[in-house]
């Protein structure tokens, strides 16, 4: 099959909303948009707390959030995998292959990037805001909000890529999820699968939809890091 | 700085509302999870059988329980499509639903013994049966058998169609230096690859031998494009050559056949395999209805696997 071919059919497969392929865009969307949910709120309270920090004090810590930041997705995989088998300390809670299992691979994959990113974004202006704040009689817990506040576009940058790069990983969730038809199969796995099967147009109209998907996230991103012209809040 | 002040203003008066509206966010996350989880956890949709909280009259036939259970089965058997239309009758016909982790042999075994599935289908009789001595696994059945070829481009550069014999076909490629691209993925058609290397008393290495740690469709796809010559079960190749273009160089040599053994996890290592559910399916694989399913499963009018046992023990 040309490529062309195979685009023109996985058109037709978008178009007439092929089940199979719409039952696993959701499955992809609903893992990954669940994923990024928990790690935002656990990467943007760390990050927060992090940026707030004089930067000296958070050298080690940094260091080790930007060598997570490139975890190869296997590699979190593979760790996930050995803690959710049976035979592993968290083996009785038997997630193993289900989505699940994914939602804590992919959350092991954004959070050291949401935490990261958050963290950049608030020292550059965190700092002032914090004071200000003070100065304006806010608590602790209000001054942290505000800051979160006027660091938004940033700390939505940093979600936006979070979300990328879970959505379009495959390694991971291959090894927690297993690739099972309707339950654990998502975007990525698919496209290995049928392009192994030789199902090249449902692979390249699955590609076409993780593409858009993408588009999406980085049209986003684009906004926010313009500073939020044309923003969404 | 005068909009911030505004902003804190207006953030301490709504403090409870935002209190209210975190409350909120987390409540639909919460709903979220669970939603994600509990469909997970769905019950198989049983047939004939309404909505009964716990059917217990004591038909053992009819009161499987309603659940899902974990078979680990290697690439070649999922990518032939076969369990497409074997496991929709079990469930019909029982109730439990199927879900099928498609993985190498090697990955297969390791996940039975890892208690991860309930039920295994595999194909490397010789590990198999050391999975039964060892106690990982039990209720061992041959299934189905199918046989193994030697596919290559037409072309042909190794002559490989003059040659009858396995072993000097291995060993032609080898002198040869002809490309063979080799699964390198520890399944069980790589095991069966690598005996027959040493059959053929030849080192398998060199630039000519493409280690590519793939699936059987995956091989078949790269043998396609280098122009190589690579060993298949017949089903995956006969269900993917539309869309390949490699001829069957050699079959027939008695060594290729390609045993199939279903078995259970073994319960007594993981209680939480399914046993009941999985003792029925390894029944219903061995019954004649499932014998008929598996013989009459044809694809481009030919026959992919032929039922019950094919090797001697």
């Amino acid at each position: 099959m040309s490529l062309l071919e195979g685009i023109i059919e996985a058109f037709s497969l978008i178009l007439t909303l092929d089940p199979y392929l719409i039952k696993i865009a959701l499955l992809s969307l609903q893992v990954s948009a669940v994923a990024v949910l928990l790690a935002t709120l656990a990467g943007v309270p760390l990050g927060t707390f992090l940026g707030l920090k004089p930067r000296e004090r958070t050298r080690f810590i940094s260091k080790l959030l930007y060598t997570l930041m490139g975890l190869p997705p296997v590699v979190a995989g593979l760790v996930i995998y050995l803690l959710l088998s049976r035979v592993g300390p968290l083996g009785f809670l038997g997630v193993l292959y289900t989505p699940t299992a994914m939602v804590a691979a992919q959350f092991a994959l954004a959070v050291p990037i949401i935490a990261a990113l958050t963290m950049i974004g608030i020292r550059s202006s965190g700092k002032e805001v914090q004071e200000t704040a003070r100065t304006l009689g806010a608590g602790r817990f209000l001054t942290a909000w505000t800051v979160v506040r006027e660091s938004r576009f940033a700390i939505f940058g940093a979600i936006v890529t979070g979300l990328g790069r879970v959505i379009a990983e495959v390694g991971a969730v291959m090894i927690v999820g297993g690739n099972i038809e309707g339950h654990t199969r998502v975007m990525t796995t698919a496209i290995v699968l049928e392009t192994a099967k030789g199902h090249l147009e449902l692979a390249v109209g699955l590609g076409i939809v993780l593409l858009f998907i993408s588009f999406i996230i980085n049209s986003l991103l684009y906004n926010f890091q313009g500073g939020g012209k044309g923003s969404v809040w | 700085m005068g909009q911030l002040f505004t902003n804190i203003r207006k953030i301490k008066r709504n403090g409870p509302v935002f209190l209210l509206l975190v409350a909120a966010f987390c409540f639909f996350l919460t709903g979220f999870l669970v939603s994600g989880c509990a469909q997970d956890a769905d019950p198989a949709p049983v047939p004939e059988q309404n909505g009964e909280e716990s059917p217990a009259n004591g038909d053992a036939e009819e009161t499987l329980p309603d659940e899902f259970i974990t078979l680990a089965t290697t690439t070649s058997t999922y990518d032939s499509g076969l369990l497409d239309v074997l496991l929709p009758a079990f469930t019909e016909k029982y109730g439990p639903e199927v879900r099928v982790i498609s993985q190498g042999t090697g990955q297969a075994i390791e996940t039975g013994k890892r208690g991860d599935a309930d039920v295994l289908l595999i194909h490397d009789r010789p590990a198999e049966l050391v999975l039964v001595e060892e106690g990982h696994v039990t209720d061992r059945q041959d299934v189905m058998y199918n046989d193994f070829i030697i596919v290559g481009s037409p072309k042909d550069p190794a002559g490989i169609k003059e040659i009858d014999s396995l072993d000097e076909a291995f060993a032609t490629i080898a002198s040869g230096e002809h490309t063979f691209v080799s699964r390198g993925d520890d399944s069980g058609t790589h095991r069966k690859e690598l005996v027959f290397w040493e059959n053929a008393g030849v080192e398998p290495e060199g630039d000519w031998y493409l280690s590519v740690g793939k699936g059987m469709g995956d091989t078949l796809r790269m043998t396609d494009e280098k122009e190589g010559y690579t060993m298949t079960d017949r089903g995956t190749y006969l269900s993917l050559k539309d869309t390949l273009d490699l001829e069957i160089v050699l079959e027939g040599d008695p060594a290729l056949f390609n045993q199939y053994g279903i078995m259970a996890v073994n319960p007594e290592n993981f209680p939480h395999v399914k046993y009941e559910s999985v003792l029925k399916l390894i029944d219903f694989m061995v019954s004649p209805e499932g014998q008929e399913i598996i013989s009459s499963f044809q694809i481009g009018g030919e026959g992919l696997f032929f039922p019950g046992k094919g090797v001697e023990d």
